[in-house]
């Protein structure tokens, strides 16, 4: 059970070439203002690097934020590599900007939720608690 | 997948393994009873690593120079695990953990092992279950500990109950903040580092804190260390070496002088303290929430003094 004495761990993180990084760190404020860990994980980071530090830092949400159009490649390879590390406890979720359809593909494919333009910040938070609450081992 | 057992997490651990590593680092930091038996198994492998404390002002470095140091450790083979301690926000009890961000060019070095903590209300600089986490890692093997401490000022210097080597880095240009900090934290330190030594006004720096060491309580000295004082760039990775080897020379010196058992004691020794105090702090909440308000009573009405009404609660909590 998470509770107070466990609070929940998030890691904000960028991926690839996208430097629009207000996003990102407007959401980390936000989880550390509702009480959450934040483990910033910088911009321009590969799938690998994000992987290992989500595993090493053992947070309950890895959250990528996306506002370059590569999104589809990159949440596939970051599954991958969570699937492949036997990390599949590590929720993912994303956050940016991407067209509906795609939006439905990443959720089949493994992505927890996503986030896009205008969620407000209570929206944000309580998306993050509801996906923590839902992990099968939590 | 269903949700791990503490207990099941320690023999991954001990091999090594980083999933199990990392979950059983969570199991520490939240600190609940579920995790006792397992943390006490672990306790029973611990005793090989040797512990360096890295701390100092905010912004002086500490972040860079941790992941610069981890470097020259892993490129010669050896494991390092790293705890970078950062803040929690006071008013929400979250935060920000960014001193990671610094750490990017060894994220993905075989032999190194990084893992942020927020301090949780823990003051002096650690975080609570600080050295739980440490015990885990020497446990899984790690040759070397890091702990970056949060940035100090004046007495955050609760790093000595933790590391057998204590860094403190100050920055140059900070001169005044380096007299500030006197008192307290430079005189924790086993080897002194002048980072950012790529900028030019960092002989000053050398010189001054140099100085400061002349005048300053010479106990060190006469204990035979006497601590180094050393410049270094993270950015063009100087004196990087020096570092190491003082480190190891550090650690050498510890264990011929037989000072290192004298610092192992101290360190139980407040480890086992805080950990008492802590439970009894608990026990007057859970069984004596009565005496606490009959006697913060008392006190208000001026019928006995805060002195006397600490010895009575005592009292009463060893079975009156
Ligand atoms: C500001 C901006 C910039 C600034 C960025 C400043 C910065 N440091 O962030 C600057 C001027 C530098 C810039 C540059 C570029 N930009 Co620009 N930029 C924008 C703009 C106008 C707004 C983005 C923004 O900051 N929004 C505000 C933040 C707060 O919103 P957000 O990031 O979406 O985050 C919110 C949610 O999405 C969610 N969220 C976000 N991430 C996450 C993660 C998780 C886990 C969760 C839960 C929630 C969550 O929470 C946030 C709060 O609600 C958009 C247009 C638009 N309407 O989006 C274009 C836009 C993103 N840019 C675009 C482009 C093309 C570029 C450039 C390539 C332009 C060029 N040719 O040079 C460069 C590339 C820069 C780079 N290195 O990547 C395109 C992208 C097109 C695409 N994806 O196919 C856009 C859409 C404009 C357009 N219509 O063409 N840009
Ligand atoms: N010029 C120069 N700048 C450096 C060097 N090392 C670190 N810095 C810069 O100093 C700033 C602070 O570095 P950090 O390593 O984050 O410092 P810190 O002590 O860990 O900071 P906190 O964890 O916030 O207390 C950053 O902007 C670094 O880029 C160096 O060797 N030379
Ligand atoms: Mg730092």
């Amino acid at each position: 059970m998470k509770n107070d004495a466990a609070p929940i761990r998030v890691m904000m993180t960028k991926l690839g070439l996208d430097g629009h990084d207000r996003g990102v760190k407007i959401v980390a404020r936000v989880l550390r203002d509702a009480g959450i860990d934040v483990i910033y994980a910088g911009l321009h980071r590969s799938p690998e690097e994000v992987v290992t530090a989500a595993i090493q830092e053992d947070v309950d949400v890895l959250g990528v934020s996306l506002l370059s159009g590569a999104h589809m490649p990159l949440f596939g390879k970051v599954l991958d590599l969570l699937r492949e590390k036997n990390a599949l406890h590590i929720t993912v979720v994303g956050g940016g900007l991407m067209p509906d359809e795609d939006v439905a593909k990443l959720k089949e494919m493994g992505v927890a939720d996503i986030m896009r333009q205008d969620s407000t910040p209570e929206q944000i938070v309580a998306t993050i608690r509801r996906v923590v609450a839902e992990r099968s081992d939590a | 997948m269903a949700k791990v057992a503490p207990m099941d997490l320690v023999a991954g651990v001990l091999k090594g393994e980083t999933v199990p590593i990392a979950r059983l680092l969570s199991c520490a930091e939240a600190a609940d009873d579920a995790s006792r038996p397992a943390l006490a198994r672990i306790f029973e492998h611990t005793g090989k690593a040797h512990v360096v404390g890295i701390t100092g002002v905010p912004g002086s470095g500490k972040s860079t120079l941790t992941a610069v140091l981890a470097e020259e450790f892993a490129n010669s083979g050896r494991k390092v695990g790293i705890i970078a301690v950062d803040p929690s926000s006071p008013f929400s009890g979250g935060s920000i953990l960014g001193d990671r961000i610094r750490m990017a060019d060894i994220a993905m070095n075989p032999n190194v092992f990084i893992r942020s903590m927020a301090t949780r209300g823990a003051m002096g600089g650690l975080s609570r279950g600080c050295l739980d986490a440490v015990d885990i890692l020497d446990a899984a093997g790690f040759d070397l500990i890091l702990i970056e401490t949060v940035g100090v000022g004046q007495d955050e210097i609760e790093i000595v109950q933790a590391a057998h080597t204590v860094i403190v880095a100050s920055a140059p240009g900070l001169g005044d903040e380096i007299q500030a900090i006197k008192a307290g934290v430079l005189e924790i330190a086993d080897i002194h580092i002048v980072t950012k030594c790529d900028r030019s006004d960092s002989n000053q720096t050398i010189r001054e804190l140099k100085g400061m060491l002349k005048m300053g309580d010479l106990t060190k000295f006469i204990e035979g260390w006497e601590p180094k004082v050393i410049g270094t760039s993270s950015l063009r990775r100087e004196g990087i070496a020096e570092l190491a080897a003082a480190i190891d020379g550090h650690r050498s010196y510890l264990e011929t002088s037989g000072e290192i058992v004298a610092r192992r004691r101290k360190i139980s020794e407040t480890r086992m303290l805080k950990i008492a105090e802590s439970l009894i702090r608990k026990r007057f909440y859970e069984e004596r929430l009565g005496s606490i308000s009959e006697l913060c009573g008392q006190m208000e009405r001026k019928m006995i003094a805060p002195d006397a009404a600490a010895r009575q609660l005592l009292a009463r909590i060893n079975g009156e």
